[in-house]
C-alpha cells in the first residue's frame, strides 16, 4: 500500500471503504492492458457500491481482453482534506493509480446533487475541468446514468454522455477509443466519430443559443452530427450480462445484499415518474434464469438476504412462480428474501406475507397522494380501498407499522387534497384497530412527505415546481390536519428539492453556476451535513442567474426544453398528451390494458414490449 | 459438534476491516464455502461465532482466532484452503482445529511497535526508550468503554519489551497483558509522545505477532 495513504489512514472515518482489496475485486497487469478506466462514482463508497449499475459495467469491461475498469469513489470530507493536505491525488481502489494517468474516467450519475462531487473529483483527480481545457485524447471525460437525461448542466466538464442502458453502448464506446489510440486520432476525431454511435452525446458538437428572456432560441448540431440523440437500451434481457459473481465489500454498505434485477422499465405510467418514462419499453428476464442467477450470486457472496428489484416488482408476471422456485433454497440457507417497491393490492399483500416469516418490521405504501381526484391526475392508479384492504392483510398477518409516502405541491393540488392524506392516516390507523388480533404493541403509522420535482422526459416537465413558502404552508396544513396520536409526520427538507428543481431542469449556462457554487465549497449536496444552499444562492447571483426561473416557471409546449437534443424513446407528443389527460383528471390504461403508444417501442424495432 | 477454532492472518488492506465487519466478513465466508456454522435460537437467529481478542483497526496479525461451531462434521485439515477461496485480500486461515483451550488462558499479546522516524532514528532513543519504560509507574490517559479519559498506569501491564534501532525506526518488541485489562500495544506509542516528546514518531505501525498462555507460551 502507498505509505501517503497508510499514514492518513488512521485519522479518517472507515478507512476501509478506501482501500479496496474486497473479495472479487479485479486485479489485472497494467502492463498487460491498453486501456484503462476508471469508474467513478460522486458519492461515497457505501452508496457506489449499493449500485447495481456500477457493478454490471464493472463485470462488463473488466470481461472484456485489453481493459482494466476500477473503482472510484467520493471520498468524505474528512479523507479529502487529508489527501490534500498530503497533495495525494484522487486514486482507484484496485491499483492505487492516480485517476489522472487513466485512458477514460467516466462517472455514474444517478442524481443532479452529485453534480458538484464531479468537479470535486475531478479537481482531486488533477484533471482539467473543464472539456475544452483537455486537448490530449486522454484522459477522457465521460459521464452516464439517469440524470443524463438532461445533462447540459454538466457540458462544460464532460467530454461525452452516454444515454440509456450502458452493456452494449460501453463496449462498442471502447473499441472506439482503442482504435483511437492505437491510431493516434487526436480528441477532435474521436468525439466527432463517437458521435455516430448510437446513445452517445457530445455536446461540444452542439451550440445553443438563448431568447432575451433565457429560454433557448436553437439547438444546431454541428459537422453533420444528429439532431436527436435517443438512449440506448438491451435488447434481450435475456441474453444481458448479470453479475452473480460479484465484489462483497468487507464493510458495511448501504445496499448490502443480493440485488436481483427482474425486469427493466414500468408498466405504471405514472406521470410524475422519470425512471417509469426513461426506462421504457418494459423488458423481463425468465424466472427460470432469474432463479439461476438468485442461486448462484447468494452461493459466491454469501450474503443471507437477497432483494428481487425493478421499478414495481409485483408487476413482474411471474413473480409468485420465481419465489417458489427460490423459497426452498433461501430456506434451507436462512436466506431472507425481500421485495421492494410493491403496489398496495392484494396478490402482494399475500405474498408478502409468505415471505415474511418471523420478520414484520414494517410495510411502505406510496400513494403518493391523499384524494383519488389527485391520484387521477398524475395517474397513480391505486384507490384507498386497495390501500386499506393491503393494511388491513398486514395488520391481520401481525404487522404493525405501516409508512405512507407522498408529495405536497403536484400539479393541481388543492388543500382539501392535502387534509385528505391526513385522513387516509386516519383510516389506517382505524383499518388497526378493527382487524389487529393483537393491540398490544399499538400500531404506528408514519406519513412522509416529498416536495414534488418536476424531471425531464416526464407528463410534468413543463411544470413549475410550487415556491418554498407555498410548500412549507402546505406543509404546516398537513400537520395541523394529522391529529392521531399514532401518527407520525415527517417531510422532506425544502432546501434540497429546491435545487434538485434547479438543477434537473438546468440548461448549458448552468455549468458556470455549478462551477461558482464548488468554488464556493459545494460538495457532498445529498448529505445534510454538507448541502448549504446559501453557497448556490450566492452562485447564481455572482452569474447572473435566477434559480426561480429553472424551478418555478411554467414551460409553454413550443418551448425548447434544454435537454431536447436527447430521447429516451417516449415521444413528446405523448408526454404532452398525458400533461393534458392529467390536468383533465383522466387517467391512461397500464402498459398490460392497451398500448398507449408512447414510442418507447421505436428502441425494439416497433414491436411489442413485454413479453 | 463441538467448538472449533481458526488461526488466522489479517495485513494489508484487511487490517482496515473493523471487527464487526470482520464478523460479517467470516459469516459469509463459511456460506461461500458453503458451510452452515451453527445459529443462535430465537426469533433473529445469527451465527454463532466470536473473535477471541479483537484486533485494533489498522493494527496487522499473523495470530488471530475465531471460534465457532458447526451444524455437522467438518474436515478440519480442508477448511483453511476452503475459506481462502473466498477471502479478501489480507485475509488468510491459517489453521482450523478443535478449540481446546478456554480463551481465559490467553494472557499475553506479544506486538512488534515501529516508531518512524522520516528524518532518521534520533540518537540515544533505544536508550531513552529504555529509560523511560523501566520506570516504576508510567501513567496515560485512556479512553474507557464510557468514552471518559482515564488515567492507567502501564508499566504493570508489560511482561517484556525491548527496543532495536533501525535507521528510519524504532522496533519495539513487546508483549503485554491482554485482557482484563489488556493494553493496546499502540498506547506504548502514546507514551513515548506524552513522555518523550523529543521522540514522538511521524508514524506509527503495531503488528500482533504472538498471543501467549501465563507460562509465555503460544496460546491456540
Amino acid at each position: 500500500m502507498n505509505q501517503k495513504l497508510e499514514r492518513i489512514l488512521p485519522r479518517v472515518q472507515k478507512p476501509a471503504r478506501y482501500v479496496g482489496g474486497e473479495y472479487n475485486q479485479v486485479i489485472k497487469d497494467k502492463n498487460t492492458v491498453d486501456l484503462r478506466f476508471a469508474f467513478c462514482f460522486p458519492d461515497t463508497y457505501e452508496i457506489g457500491m449499493s449500485n447495481l449499475g456500477m457493478r454490471i459495467l464493472y463485470g462488463i469491461m473488466n470481461a472484456m481482453d485489453g481493459v482494466w475498469c476500477e473503482r472510484v469513489f467520493a471520498p468524505w470530507p474528512d479523507m479529502e482534506e487529508e489527501m490534500r493536505r498530503a497533495q495525494m491525488p484522487l486514486y482507484a481502489l484496485e491499483s492505487g493509480d492516480a485517476v489522472k494517468e487513466f485512458d477514460i474516467i467516466g462517472f455514474s450519475l444517478g442524481y443532479e446533487m452529485a453534480f458538484s462531487n464531479v468537479l470535486n473529483m475531478l479537481d482531486l483527480a488533477g484533471v482539467p475541468l473543464h472539456a475544452n481545457e483537455r486537448t490530449e485524447l486522454s484522459p477522457l471525460v465521460m459521464a452516464g446514468g439517469t440524470a443524463c437525461f438532461n445533462a447540459e448542466p454538466l457540458a462544460d466538464f464532460i467530454d461525452l454522455f452516454s444515454l440509456g442502458e450502458g452493456e452494449d453502448v460501453t463496449v462498442e464506446l471502447l473499441e472506439l477509443y482503442r482504435r483511437a489510440k492505437t491510431e493516434k486520432w487526436n480528441k477532435q476525431r474521436f468525439l466527432r466519430a463517437a458521435a455516430e454511435i448510437e446513445g452517445i452525446y457530445v455536446p461540444s458538437l452542439y451550440e445553443i443559443s438563448y431568447h432575451a428572456d433565457g429560454t433557448i432560441a436553437a439547438i444546431v448540431p454541428k459537422d453533420g452530427v444528429r439532431a436527436v440523440v435517443r438512449k440506448r437500451i438491451v435488447q434481450d434481457m435475456d441474453k444481458a450480462y448479470f453479475p452473480t459473481k460479484t465484489i462483497v465489500p468487507s464493510t458495511e454498505v448501504v445496499n448490502d445484499r443480493v440485488t436481483l434485477e427482474l425486469f427493466r422499465g414500468c408498466i405504471r405510467g405514472c406521470r410524475f415518474c422519470q425512471a417509469g418514462y426513461v426506462y421504457r419499453p418494459v423488458r423481463n428476464r425468465s424466472k427460470e434464469l432469474l432463479a439461476q442467477y438468485g442461486v448462484e450470486a447468494l452461493q459466491d457472496s454469501g450474503y443471507q438476504e437477497m432483494t428481487l428489484s425493478s421499478l414495481s416488482t409485483s408487476d413482474y408476471k411471474p413473480l409468485n412462480d420465481l419465489c417458489d422456485s427460490l423459497m426452498e433454497y433461501c430456506d434451507a440457507h436462512k436466506i431472507h428474501l425481500s421485495l421492494p417497491s410493491l403496489r398496495a393490492d392484494n396478490f402482494s399483500m399475500e405474498l408478502q406475507q409468505r415471505l415474511a416469516k418471523g420478520r414484520k418490521v414494517g410495510l411502505t405504501f406510496a400513494p403518493e397522494a391523499g384524494s383519488q381526484r389527485l391520484r387521477d391526475v398524475i395517474n397513480k392508479n391505486l384507490t384507498e380501498e386497495d390501500l386499506l384492504h393491503s393494511c388491513k392483510i398486514a395488520f391481520e398477518g401481525g404487522w404493525s407499522a405501516v409508512k405512507l409516502y407522498f408529495m405536497l405541491g403536484l400539479p393541481t393540488e388543492t388543500d382539501e387534497d392535502i387534509i385528505e392524506i391526513a385522513r387516509i392516516a386516519d383510516h389506517v390507523v382505524h383499518t388497526w384497530r378493527e382487524y389487529a388480533p393483537d393491540k398490544r404493541r399499538g400500531v404506528s403509522v408514519t406519513v412522509s412527505t416529498s416536495w414534488f420535482v418536476p424531471k425531464p422526459h416526464t407528463a410534468f416537465q413543463w411544470e413549475a415546481q410550487i415556491s418554498k413558502e407555498e410548500y412549507e404552508r402546505r406543509v404546516q396544513l398537513l400537520r395541523q390536519s394529522i391529529r392521531a396520536k399514532a401518527v407520525s409526520y415527517k417531510w422532506h427538507d425544502s432546501d434540497t428539492s429546491f435545487l434538485e428543481a434547479v438543477l434537473s431542469r438546468g440548461d448549458r449556462r448552468m455549468g458556470r453556476v455549478l462551477e461558482a457554487a464548488w468554488r464556493r465549497g459545494a460538495k457532498m449536496d445529498a448529505w445534510q451535513d454538507y448541502y448549504n444552499l446559501d453557497l448556490w444562492l450566492a452562485a447564481f447571483e455572482a452569474c447572473g442567474l435566477e434559480p426561480a426561473f429553472y424551478a418555478n416557471r411554467v414551460r409553454s409546449r413550443d418551448e425548447i426544453l434544454p435537454w431536447s437534443m436527447i430521447s429516451s424513446g417516449v415521444s413528446q407528443d405523448f408526454l404532452w398528451r398525458e400533461r393534458q389527460r392529467a390536468y383533465q383528471g383522466v387517467t391512461t390504461p397500464d402498459c398490460r390494458q392497451m398500448c398507449t403508444g408512447c414510442g418507447a417501442n421505436c428502441l425494439i424495432g416497433g414491436g411489442e414490449c413485454d413479453v | 459438534m463441538s467448538k472449533l477454532r481458526l488461526l488466522f492472518e489479517k495485513q494489508g488492506t484487511a487490517c482496515y476491516i473493523s471487527h464487526l465487519d470482520l464478523m460479517r466478513t467470516f459469516q459469509r465466508l463459511f456460506l461461500r464455502g458453503g458451510m452452515f456454522i451453527k445459529h443462535s435460537k430465537g426469533f433473529h437467529p445469527h451465527p454463532v461465532m466470536s473473535i477471541v481478542l479483537p484486533l485494533p483497526v489498522g493494527q496487522s496479525s499473523c495470530c488471530e482466532l475465531l471460534d465457532f461451531e458447526t451444524e455437522s462434521a467438518v474436515d478440519l485439515a480442508a477448511l483453511p484452503a476452503l475459506l481462502n477461496a473466498g477471502c479478501p485480500e489480507g485475509l488468510q486461515v491459517l489453521q482450523a482445529y478443535e478449540a481446546v483451550r478456554p480463551v481465559r488462558e490467553l494472557a499475553f499479546v506479544a506486538a512488534e511497535v515501529s516508531l518512524f522516524y522520516d528524518n532518521g532514528t534520533p540518537k540515544d532513543a533505544a536508550e531513552q526508550l529504555q529509560l523511560l519504560f523501566s520506570r516504576n509507574v508510567l501513567t496515560i490517559q485512556k479512553r474507557t468503554k464510557r468514552k471518559e479519559l482515564a488515567d492507567v498506569d502501564i508499566i504493570p501491564l508489560i511482561r517484556q519489551i525491548s527496543f532495536l534501532t533501525l535507521p528510519d525506526r524504532v522496533l519495539v518488541q513487546a508483549v503485554v497483558s491482554a485482557q482484563n485489562p489488556g493494553l493496546n500495544p499502540a498506547l506504548l506509542a502514546v507514551a513515548v509522545e506524552k513522555e518523550c516528546l523529543a521522540l514522538t514518531p511521524d508514524f506509527v505501525s503495531v503488528r500482533r505477532t504472538d498471543v501467549l498462555d501465563a507460562d509465555g507460551m503460544p496460546f491456540r
